[in-house]
């Protein structure tokens, strides 16, 4: 095969390793690899003329060889402490440079029929609980991020909540890179919600140190008739890291799911979500808040396809960007012939901070079905600065004020929070970067 | 109190106040009256600092300090107070928040303890019923929503619970009904104290009906042309601005010939 120097050398990785990886003597899963490896080939990663990744910059990861990352932990619980003040949670994944650290994670007392494991042993004994989700709403032909990650996926976490189980608490995954230079982890989650059953999960990814390395994650989510997931993605890597997300959703009749991504870290972060609302009823919240500075650049690019009726799709996303830092978001909606009845709403709202940051918003409507209600809206603004005046001439200073109006942006997304851990972390973030020790008690 | 001498305002390169003179003393009820676009705002706004209102000449003093040198917030704590024409909405800030914020600083900058949560809630409460408004409304984003006439009557409440020394109220009257005008001409009149001033800014006659002032203003082409006491609202309120126009026209020809 012939390619780029970069993607020769992710070749002959692939060559190296792939008899190493989970699972090489399940022929479906060896068959999935390879073909993913010769779409990467032919293929190779998005050039800037493709449609999502023409108008910005083009990400660092094309132009870096990364190593892949390597299975030791030196990660202990004390290491992970500070970074997880809110961490009530009953029952964890913890994941160091992308293999799962059964030492961290606490999976315990799990309601019958409900199943957290690691996708690398999954993948290893019963592959055939996998066999018919893995990669088959992921496909390979998407971008060649995808295809790289199946080719390499090694570990990552696979939950199975069986028809009826409701988890009542979160499950949280918790991604900690801890001296991961130059290496990428192709990190791979399954989530298969059977009819009927209600879960929320949290995800974490974070750092340790500041060092630069790629962190390239799939996550599939399955949904059948009727079941209720919450998912939260809280990224929060060193200010070095580069971070690219495939997220698929796959949604049964009259299925609920809510997402909330929220990105404050990274370098550069691409969280790519793709929702198909396959069957009547199905619905579908996909939150988002990122605040940036310096010089990272975070990207949401969210598909949503109405293939069926009577869907309902809920969009706000909202960025805040300081220096020279950029905020993406396109929104892509598709709403097919016999989709009638849908109703999708996408928002995005963007605050710049600096004369010098920017934020690029995209809406993609197409609608082939009549009868449906779609609304979309975007905004990109400064302070508004009779709002700061207002607070001014009522005694409030101006830092306080500039950092309450920033806080009020953000909020509508906070209240749509309903999980008081994670709504805590981000209430204390946000308070960190903008209000400076100002006082937050009784803002809502 | 509040001592303006030859104020000369301008927004961007356009002179809007040309020449204001106004002495107003602690204890004291002013009224400004005028036609649409005669500065009354500019006025108002020049006083709290707005950074569009340019003070291109003449001195205001606030009690003995050149008010110039301060900015809103400093304003703000010595006891400025503009109830706007126009009320701000700010999404994402409860009402409660804002007032409480705004007293604390105010207390802080006295050298008084900020009041703890209950207190502070205790004489909040009490102040709504001054203002005869609905509790949810503390709950609620700072004047998002509301109806013209509770952006007014929210603004009376900040008026009520941050008690200021010198109080501008900027056409608060306008588009009320007759209870809630009412309801704001008694606050103030509760308000009224040998220590405080008012400034109160207004289209109507019929609010100088229940708040009496001691001196009405005509403001026109960014100047006061005629002074006088509460009888002067009522003439004006039978007469227009008209016959002051020409007068303050003859006034100037007049003087202009000395
Ligand atoms: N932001 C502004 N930019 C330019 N001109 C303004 C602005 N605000 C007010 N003006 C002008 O200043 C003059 C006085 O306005 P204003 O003080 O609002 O009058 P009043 O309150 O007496 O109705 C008017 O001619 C008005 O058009
Ligand atoms: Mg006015």
């Amino acid at each position: 095969m012939i390619g780029t120097e970069i993607q020769n050398g992710y070749y002959q990785d692939y060559r190296r390793f792939e008899n190493t990886l989970p699972g090489r003597k399940v022929p479906w899963l060896a068959r999935l690899r390879s073909e993913a490896m010769e779409r990467f080939m032919a293929h190779g990663f998005p050039s800037s003329h493709e449609e999502g990744w023409k108008y910005i910059d083009q990400p660092p990861v094309k132009r870096r060889r990364f190593q892949l990352a390597q299975a030791e932990c030196p990660v202990s619980e004390d290491d992970l402490m500070p970074y997880l003040p809110d961490d009530h949670a009953r029952w964890r994944v913890v994941l160091v440079n992308g293999r799962f650290a059964p030492l961290l994670s606490r999976l315990e007392g799990l309601p019958a029929g409900v199943t957290v494991a690691s996708l690398a042993t999954t993948l290893e004994h019963e592959p055939a609980m996998l066999e018919p989700y893995l990669g088959r709403y992921a496909g390979i032909n998407g971008h060649g991020f995808g295809a790289l990650n199946t080719a390499f996926m090694n570990d990552g976490a696979y939950i199975r909540l069986g028809p009826g189980a409701i988890v009542r608490e979160p499950v949280h995954l918790v991604y900690v890179a801890s001296g991961a230079r130059d290496s990428v982890a192709h990190v791979r989650n399954l989530v298969v919600a059977d009819e009927n059953s209600q879960g929320t999960l949290v995800e974490t990814y974070l750092s340790l140190d500041e060092e630069s390395y790629f962190t390239n994650v799939i996550t599939e989510v399955i949904s059948a008739q009727n079941a209720h997931l919450v998912h939260y993605k809280l990224e929060q890597e060193s200010a070095r890291a580069l971070h690219m997300a495939g997220i698929h959703i796959h949604q049964g009749r009259d299925s609920h799911y809510t997402a909330c991504n929220v990105a404050s870290g990274g370098q550069w972060v691409r969280n790519d979500l793709n929702v198909v609302l396959d069957a009547e009823g199905g619905n579908c919240t996909l939150n988002g808040l990122y605040f940036t500075a310096a010089h990272q650049q975070v990207e949401h690019h969210t598909r949503i396809d109405h293939r069926a009726g009577h869907g309902t799709s809920r969009q706000l996303y909202k960025g805040v960007m300081d220096d020279h830092s950029r905020g993406i978001f396109s929104g892509r909606l598709v709403v097919h012939p016999n989709a009638q009845k849908s109703d999708a709403r996408q928002t995005n709202n963007n605050l710049l901070l600096s004369e010098d940051a920017e934020a690029i918003s995209k809406p993609q409507l197409e609608i082939y079905a009549d009868d449906v209600k779609c609304a979309h809206g975007s905004t990109v603004g400064y302070l508004d600065e009779e709002a700061l005046f207002y607070l001014r001439s009522r005694a409030i200073d101006e830092d306080h004020a500039r950092s309450l109006l920033v806080y009020a942006f953000a909020s509508d997304i906070l209240q749509q929070i309903t999980l008081m851990p994670v709504r805590a972390n981000l209430e204390r973030r946000l308070a960190n970067r903008f209000l400076k020790g100002c006082a937050i008690g009784g803002l809502k | 109190m509040l001592s303006i001498t030859d104020l000369h305002v301008a927004i961007g390169d356009k002179p809007i106040l040309t020449g204001i003179d106004l002495e107003v003393k602690a204890g004291e009820v002013h009224a400004i009256m005028g036609p649409n676009g005669s500065g009354k705002s500019t006025l108002a706004y020049a006083l709290a600092g707005h950074e569009h209102y340019k003070v291109t000449s003449g001195t205001t003093l606030y009690q003995g300090r050149d008010l110039t040198r301060l900015n809103p917030e400093e304003r703000a704590r010595e006891g400025l107070f503009l109830a706007f024409q126009y009320p701000i909405e700010i999404p994402g800030v409860s009402n409660i928040y804002l007032l409480k914020a705004a007293l604390n600083a105010i207390r802080k900058h006295r050298g008084q303890a900020e009041l703890d949560a209950m207190d502070f809630l205790s004489l909040v409460k009490e102040k709504m019923e001054w203002v005869s408004m609905e509790e949810d409304l503390l709950y609620r984003s700072v004047n998002e929503g509301f109806s013209g006439g509770e952006k007014k009557l929210n603004e009376v409440l900040q008026l009520t619970v941050l008690e200021p020394r010198l109080a501008i109220l900027d056409e608060t009257d306008s588009g009320l009904d007759i209870d809630a005008l009412k309801v704001v001409a008694e606050a103030v009149n509760r308000l009224r104290s040998p220590e405080r001033a008012f400034l109160i800014v207004t289209h109507y006659q019929r609010l100088l009906d229940y708040i009496i002032p001691d001196y009405v203003h005509v403001m026109i082409h960014g100047r006061i042309v005629k002074s006088g006491d509460s009888t002067l609202a009522l003439e004006l309120e039978k007469r227009g601005y008209a016959w002051i126009e020409q007068e303050a026209a003859r006034g100037a020809k007049a003087g202009g010939g000395t």
